[in-house]
């Protein structure tokens, strides 16, 4: 906090879409946010049409919409009318196969332009779109298909053999497997999706869809329990499009690269929907991270907006700002990170390396689209997530039982918490109505993430407010891990945490308590390590498993995950009064 | 150092990254980052674990020639033979 803020020249300000945010703020409405779309030309509202179908009716479609890079350096374009027509045909796919306004159609692919055609095509055909990381295991991958009852998966062979078909058939609402590069085998309910593709024709209606209409299902962790399955509507497109306007500086034209992967929220809500809306052209890189390779991306695909994680920043911070010196990036005008906070050094060496900061910004799976974020014109404070959006009412609060308090007191800590209302906020957990509520207190969504807000307006990210692990910018519940380790015949019990890491934020940290008489050897440690990764996949696995004799525990029984970590960490322990059962 | 030894060390390195792939029957001259099913983390802690164990600096500018198991046999080889 001590240090210097990085000012904007006035000259730069006045070009960006937000010129002031203080008038911003006095001027804006969602009605008029509402107004920078067009709605259904039959009335209603639909994401697809505004991302696709909207700038092709204006005169666009022949604009570039996505530069997919493969991993083997193929460079294949898409303009918004190619766009138009290849999610039409998807959408005509799913008519003709049978999946119903509202029903679940579920992707598992890498970076991959399908992903988007399945994304947009189902939202045309009136289905609720949910994107899984092809990074998890069976799992997760099973556990989010059960509670969201997905009717069709589009996945690749590879994925499909390894993660899925195992145990297929004890999913009783998968009706559909489409391969995007697998042939038919009708008798267990695989298609080719090249043969339907072709089957169908390029034209068709969109859905009347309404604004309040289920349109995407992002899971997200729970410190107990399972994972939640996060609903948002076809209303969250005004959201999408007003914060990548705003917070994203995003114009037509512009080369936008968010390098999340379409499996999380971001991918979707930054990687596919707002750069469409706002008539961007989203580059997709199928590509690994790879220093070099991000490096000569920027610089020959001329990006203008990047949007990245803190992760990647700090790796590519290892080789300091000097491997940047040969680039031409004056095409970069913005460098925005989400995930997990950006840390301080990281925003002053980014401009050392590119002669301008990294923009951090703040929002949840939860919220849909950006709620707190430094904007290009307005001053960065290294550390700080920055000021609420337009339309945005953000606080700090303290929780007393059923009501909350708000704290006015600048850089006093308490929980984030939200004004409810906004387009994009979820308006469902599927399935658990009590977990849903148990989000809102006294008129306010409460985010679970603790923060401290400054005299002027900037917030502060000080920590998850539970026991949820972020990892490489992934949210992690423990409890997800600890059963999948406990499923191992030698785990008598297990316990998660997220210890801090220089690269990833934090990395997940198991503690284990065998069953007794197995000998706590090295051999032991990598099953369980193996065990983990082929359960869970690689993104939520534990990296580090340690042997300990018993657990700290509540006297419910309640795991101490808590006391797990202040230790690791050498902090105060704070109340035991609840231990009843102590780590040995 | 002999090449057996260098991808014996490899060998070693990856089971502690992914114990539950067999080493014996990965592609060779495919990505270790996706035969291994490890992120881009992991693949630093491996160059990490080969510059301790070998003292051979990979320099991020080679990652790329140490990206398959024999493309690292390789590599490695002719780093510790100058």
């Amino acid at each position: 906090m001590t240090r210097t803020p990085i000012a904007k020249r006035a000259e730069n300000a006045a070009r960006c879409n937000m010129p002031s945010y203080a008038e911003a703020v006095a001027n804006f409405s969602w009605e008029n946010a509402r107004k920078q779309l067009d709605g259904l030309p039959g009335g209603g509202l639909n994401i697809a049409y505004e991302a696709i179908d909207r700038h092709v009716a204006h005169g666009r479609g022949g604009v570039r919409a996505l530069r997919w890079l493969s991993a083997d350096g193929r460079v294949v374009d898409y303009t918004y009318d190619d766009l138009r027509r290849q999610t039409n045909r998807f959408a005509n796919v799913l008519r003709k196969i049978g999946v119903a306004k509202g029903e679940r159609v579920y992707s598992l692919l890498g970076r991959a332009p399908e992903l988007h055609i399945a994304a947009l095509g189902a939202l045309k055909a009136g289905a609720a779109f949910c994107p899984m990381f092809s990074a998890f295991g069976p799992e997760p991958i099973r556990s989010r298909m059960e509670i969201g009852e997905a009717r069709l998966l589009v996945t690749n062979a590879a994925l499909y053999r390894k993660k899925v078909e195992a145990w297929r058939a004890e999913l009783p609402s998968l009706r559909h497997v489409i391969l995007i590069d697998g042939a038919d085998d009708p008798a267990n309910g695989v298609h080719d999706y090249r043969r339907l593709m072709a089957e169908v024709s390029e034209e068709g209606e969109i859905a009347a869809t309404g604004p309040q209409d289920f349109a995407l299902l992002h899971f997200t962790s729970g410190t107990t329990g399972k994972p939640k399955g996060v609903v948002h509507v076809h209303e969250a497109v005004v959201a999408h499009h007003i914060t990548g306007f705003y917070a994203l500086d995003l114009r037509p034209g512009d080369i936008f690269w968010c390098t999340a992967d379409p499996g999380w929220v971001t991918g979707m809500s930054y990687g596919v929907i707002a750069p469409l809306t706002n008539g961007a052209t989203l580059l997709v890189d199928e590509a690994e991270f790879d220093a070099d390779r991000w490096r000569r991306t920027l610089q020959d695909q001329k990006v203008n907006v990047w949007y990245t994680a803190p992760t990647a920043i700090r790796v590519l911070m290892r080789a300091g700002a000097e491997a940047w010196k040969g680039c031409d990036l004056s095409a970069l005008r913005l460098l925005a990170s989400v995930g997990e906070p950006l840390n301080p050094e990281a925003v002053e060496w980014s401009v050392e390396a590119f002669g301008k900061p990294f923009h951090d910004n703040w929002w949840q799976t939860e919220t849909g689209g950006i709620m707190i974020a430094n904007f290009p014109s307005m001053e960065v404070r290294p550390g700080s997530m920055g000021k609420p959006l337009p339309g945005i009412e953000a606080a700090i609060v303290e929780r007393s039982g059923d009501s909350v308090r708000v704290v006015d007191k600048p850089m006093a800590m308490g929980e984030l918490a939200l004004r409810p209302g906004w387009p994009s906020m979820m308006r469902a957990y599927l399935h658990e109505d009590a977990r849903y509520r148990k989000c809102f207190v006294g008129g306010w969504y409460l985010t679970g993430d603790l923060a401290m807000r400054d005299s002027d307006g900037y917030f502060w990210f000080v920590g998850r407010a539970d026991d949820l692990i972020k990892s490489a910018g992934h949210l992690v519940g423990p409890f997800e891990v600890e059963s999948a380790l406990m499923e191992h015949p030698a785990v008598a019990e297990a316990a998660v945490i997220g210890v801090p890491d220089p690269l990833g934020g934090e990395i997940i940290k198991a503690y284990v308590v065998t069953k007794t008489g197995l000998a706590h050897d090295e051999a032991l440690q990598r099953e369980l390590l193996g065990h983990g990764r082929k359960r869970l996949g690689a993104a939520i696995a534990p990296k580090t498993i340690v042997f300990r004799e018993n657990l700290p525990k509540t006297r419910s029984g309640k795991m101490m995950r808590r006391l797990l970590k202040a230790r690791e960490l050498g902090l105060p322990e704070g109340d035991l009064s609840t231990l009843e059962s102590d780590e040995r | 150092m002999t090449a057996d030894q260098i991808l014996a060390i490899i060998r070693d390195e990856l089971a502690r990254l992914a114990p539950e792939v067999d080493f014996d029957t990965a592609d060779r001259n495919r990505l270790i980052q996706q035969e291994f099913d490890i992120d881009s983390m992991d693949f630093l802690n491996f160059i990490t674990a080969l510059h301790a164990r070998l003292g051979v600096n990979v320099p991020e500018a080679d990652y790329a020639r140490v990206a398959t198991i024999s493309g690292a046999q390789a590599y490695l080889l002719a780093m510790v033979r100058t």
